[in-house]
């Protein structure tokens, strides 16, 4: 049998790689590749406690699955976001999108 | 070791290297694929906990939709960091920095904590979850507010994203 804490465990190291990839990334798609792997992390947590915790209740895939639909609508808003930005500016590295910078 | 905890250990270092692929890599159609990878991954861990039906969606609409749209995000974008550019950004030691701290304070953290040696509660047999689930989304007295603004949510996203993405008329 497995343990609850070997998906913490892991989730605890899929959210440190997703942290990385977002905050040392360029390319503003790679950002979003680590917010993903970020949502994901935070996925197995949430199924992982469900399962281990109240499985009577459903609430707990339930809330996994709002997370599944608000990250399809984070992914195609910024992706949206990316590829305008790319055909006006012709960059996507996001340290040179400085258009709104004080 | 049972079969089960071999299938985990397997399937999450499979997905750790591929998170790992994911961010370090500078050609982003292979970062892109080793998602793909890292997102069936976590697919599998769904249903080692039982949640047949969250690895489906899972699969769905993590592999097949969102790594499709990201792989087609960076097909359009191409040409500017591409990989004779650095692809990091420079602070991107503080980055590793910060991100290992996070990672080593969660795991502390878990460490201290009692409950978490917890075995699952066996599921009745007789409990059929995929239908308890759709129950509990339509249902009044559970979820079927939250699941309802999900839909909104989700709609005006595709909206949005229609808004911000079309090219422009003309030039200003």
């Amino acid at each position: 049998m497995i343990p609850l804490s070997w998906y913490l465990y892991l989730a605890a190291g899929l959210f440190g790689l997703g942290l990385y990839g977002v905050l040392a990334r360029k390319n503003a798609i790679a950002i979003l590749m680590g917010v993903e792997l970020m949502l994901n992390a935070v996925n197995i947590n949430i199924v992982a406690f469900w399962r281990y915790l109240t499985p009577e209740n459903m609430g707990g895939q339930v809330f996994a699955i709002m997370v599944f639909a608000v990250a399809a609508a984070e992914v195609a808003v910024g992706l949206a976001l990316v590829i305008s930005v790319y055909r006006r500016r012709k960059t996507v590295a996001a340290d040179e999108i400085n258009l709104m910078k004080w | 070791m049972t079969a089960e905890q071999g299938v985990f250990i397997f399937t999450s270092f499979l997905t750790l290297f591929s998170g790992y692929m994911t961010v370090t890599r500078t050609n982003l159609v292979h970062s892109a694929l080793f998602l793909v990878v890292a997102l069936f991954g976590v697919a599998v861990i769904f249903v080692l906990l039982d949640a047949g039906f969250l690895a489906v969606v899972q699969v769905l609409v993590y592999i097949g939709a969102i790594a499709i749209l990201m792989i087609f995000a960076v097909m359009l974008t191409r040409g500017n960091v591409t990989d004779e550019q650095e692809s990091v950004s420079p602070f991107f030691g503080w980055a590793l920095l910060l991100a290992a701290l996070f990672a080593f304070a969660l795991i502390v953290m878990l460490g201290q904590w009692q409950d978490v040696a917890a075995q699952a509660p066996a599921l009745s047999a007789e409990r059929n979850t995929v239908a308890e689930l759709g129950a509990a989304l339509v249902s009044p007295e559970a979820y079927v507010i939250p699941f309802e603004v999900a839909s909104v949510l989700l709609l005006a996203a595709l909206i949005g994203a229609l808004v911000v993405a079309r090219p422009q008329k003309k030039k200003r």
